[in-house]
């Protein structure tokens, strides 16, 4: 893969240009958090943010779009969801997160309303630095090689750019002056003594193999019980989880007429109305239940089928959770380690 | 990029094509059957399906519901629901006259392993609105009848009023080559003359059963699989020869929407069928 070179100077006059061709999304702070956004001022970037509130999917798939407008000619489809995007400062997690999503929506039946957004959409990756929540180096995760456009690794007063696709390489040929294609020696060290520290960085580790059979071993485990009483089943962890993939049809009728939508937006599992069928019987009853459901597919499911877990080790469900369930807490718990500790974080959001 | 829109349509999996009810009764107070056919002729004829699979039908403002196929693709052309009332688009189909049009998507599941079943034994119980896919195997075991062994049916209902397909069942009790046995639990109307109690009771009229060439196939509702399965794996009928049809909530019918998810699997995708077996290994199961 070719690798490039961009003074940090040159970064702005770049985006300027690219953000002609499609929407720029970009990371900017939110109290103290962080969003992607589109900016008409790049001083707002926050080239040093943390994991953004929302994955990316939801920036070219929204929480709640239209599929068909129906009248009675019958259904007209509706792909206004899809525009020109281009997404700067996606963490490598993340990326690894819209490949595993990209597959799904491959699989069996193409998904064009995914499909079509996400070939619509750029992706500029950016290296990151972990923060406490961070453990993507356990599902090695950490590192990127495919699934974008660009890649930027920040180093100190330059980033070198990955070109891994021809769109990519497009975008650079914009303004190729920019760019700087000689690399000298000094540039690659900085970048392996960056990776060193980085890989050094990450504060925690889960161990991955090890959970699916734990899942197995420990499903009737009253562990799960003890979570399903401190769910508060408000579906937040699927829908920050950049890997969750669920969502709701519903026909929207417009007042009087014979015409209407019809609206695909994000659905959780974790929500008791999720697996309820006919007769109002419902398979999931339990907050138990839907829990183990959703560390099912993060934990187990998945490492199964392809070798790897679908948790990409973003941090989101840790930084998210009212009541702190997530994948570490959840992981510890069958692991068997600090347990005490989490239960008698999880029984003082229960009695609270 | 609006424009370009048009030419996705024969990629989109969720666009529906155009039914017409050619025609509709009720079956029971609350079960309907409807005919339909999609409106394009030559796709009408060329639509194929397995026994066991399901389809997913629209009402415009009501919404999409999966429906198991009821006719049998030995008789192309025109396809076959029973349908009960159970709410908002079951509700805008009761509604629907002959002539009306619905959407219609599909087929979509695994249906039933036919060329397994080929040459063995085929024994039906079917309870309720199990019907609904199970009519689907028998009259295409018995538009194929050469292709089978010996074809039984198992057929439970509360009372007479509420069998589904009475008559129809009533008709093929004629056959030589059908071993047919109705039931119902309690006979309010004092002039049933088949069978009084539940389905598993049923079991008893039963000839000698070849245990090892006999494919089981059940549908009903969720309490009928816990005695029924006890029935068959009393009998020695091996696991992986049960089949049964599971219900699960769905909304996309193609392996996306994540509804009908079941531990690993997506019903709409990996069944609504599944084998004893498989169910055994799925710890949410029945
Ligand atoms: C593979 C499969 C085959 C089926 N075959 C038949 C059939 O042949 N005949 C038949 O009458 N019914 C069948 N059903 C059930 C049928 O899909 C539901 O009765 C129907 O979805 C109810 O929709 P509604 O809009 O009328 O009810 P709603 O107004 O949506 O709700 C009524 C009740 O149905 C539940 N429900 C909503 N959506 C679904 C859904 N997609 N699946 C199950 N329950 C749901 C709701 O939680 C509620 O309890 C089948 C279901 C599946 C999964
Ligand atoms: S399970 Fe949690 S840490 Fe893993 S990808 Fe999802 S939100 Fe991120
Ligand atoms: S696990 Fe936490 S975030 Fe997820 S539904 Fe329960 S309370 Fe909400
Ligand atoms: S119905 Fe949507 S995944 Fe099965």
């Amino acid at each position: 893969m070719r690798i490039t070179k961009l003074k940090k100077d040159n970064l702005f006059p770049f985006l300027e240009i690219i953000s002609e061709e499609a929407d720029l999304w970009v990371p900017v702070k939110k109290e103290d958090k962080h969003v992607f956004k589109v900016v008409d001022d790049f001083s707002e970037i926050e080239m040093n943010s943390t994991r953004t509130i929302l994955p990316p999917r939801k920036i070219f798939l929204p929480p709640n779009f239209n599929m068909f407008s129906v009248s009675e000619k019958g259904y007209k489809e509706d792909f206004s969801h899809v525009t020109k995007k281009i997404l700067f400062g996606v963490h490598p997690c993340d990326i690894h997160g819209l490949i595993i999503l990209d597959n799904f929506n491959k699989q069996a039946y193409l998904d064009s309303y995914y499909l079509e957004a996400r070939k619509n959409t750029l992706i500029l990756g950016l290296s990151c630095w972990p923060d406490e929540y961070c453990f993507a180096k356990s599902s090695n995760t950490h590192v990127i090689e495919e699934g974008y456009d660009l890649f930027f690794t920040n180093l100190e007063d330059f980033f070198l750019v990955w070109i891994g696709s021809s769109q990519g390489d497009d975008l650079i040929r914009l303004k190729p002056e920019l760019f700087d294609e000689e690399l000298k020696n000094k540039d690659i060290q900085t970048y392996i003594n960056w990776q060193a520290e980085r890989n050094n960085a990450y504060k925690w580790n889960i161990n991955f193999a090890a959970l699916p059979d734990l899942m197995e071993l420990k499903y009737k485990d009253p562990l799960w019980e003890r979570l399903g009483d401190a769910c508060l089943a408000c579906g937040s962890c699927s829908n920050v989880c950049p890997t969750c993939n669920c969502y709701n049809i519903m026909d929207k009728q417009c007042l009087g007429g014979k015409d209407g939508k019809i609206m695909r937006h994000w659905d959780a599992c974790t929500l008791k109305e999720y697996s309820e069928v006919a007769g109002g019987e419902n398979f999931r009853e339990k907050r138990a239940d839907r829990l183990k459901l959703w560390y099912t597919h993060k934990l187990q499911a998945y490492i199964s089928k392809y070798g790897k877990p679908s948790c990409v080790g973003c941090g989101r469900c840790i930084a998210t959770c009212p009541v702190d369930i997530n994948v570490r807490t959840v992981g510890k718990a069958l692991i068997g380690e600090e347990v005490d500790a989490f239960w008698a974080r999880i029984n003082k959001e229960v009695t609270k | 990029m609006n424009g370009e829109n048009k030419q996705l349509t024969k990629t989109n999996p969720f666009m529906p094509e155009t039914a017409r009810i050619v025609r509709t009764y009720h079956l029971t107070e609350d079960v309907k059957f409807f005919q339909v056919r999609i409106v394009e002729m030559d796709k009408a004829l060329s639509f194929k399906y397995r026994p066991g699979q399901f389809a997913m039908i629209s009402v415009l403002g009501a919404g999409e519901a999966p429906f198991s196929i009821s006719s049998t693709p030995s008789r192309p052309g025109l396809l076959e629901f029973c349908i009960r009332k159970a709410g908002t688009v079951t509700n805008a189909l009761f509604r629907m006259k002959e002539n009306d049009l619905v959407g219609f998507r599909g087929p979509y599941g695994n249906g039933f392993p036919l060329e397994k079943m080929k040459d063995k034994d085929i024994l039906i119980t079917v309870g309720g609105l199990g019907v609904a896919p199970l009519r689907s195997v028998l009259l295409y075991c018995l538009d194929n009848r050469d292709q089978f062994r010996r074809v039984s049916l198992l057929h439970g209902a509360k009372r007479p009023a509420e069998m589904i397909f009475r008559e129809e069942f009533f008709a093929l009790k004629q056959r030589e080559d059908l071993e047919c046995h109705l039931a119902v639990d309690e006979d309010d109307t004092g002039t049933w003359t088949e069978n009084i109690g539940v389905v598993t009771t049923l079991f008893l009229k039963l000839k000698e059963i070849d245990i090892a060439n006999t494919f089981a196939l059940i549908c009903g509702p969720p309490v009928m699989y816990k005695f029924v399965i006890k029935e068959l794996v009393k009998l020695n009928i091996p696991k992986d020869q049960i089949l049964m049809t599971l219900e699960r909530r769905m909304k996309c019918g193609v392996g996306k929407c994540g509804h009908c998810a079941i531990d690993y699997v997506y019903t709409c995708l990996d069944g609504p069928v599944f084998t004893y077996w498989d169910v055994i290994h799925m710890r949410e199961l029945i």
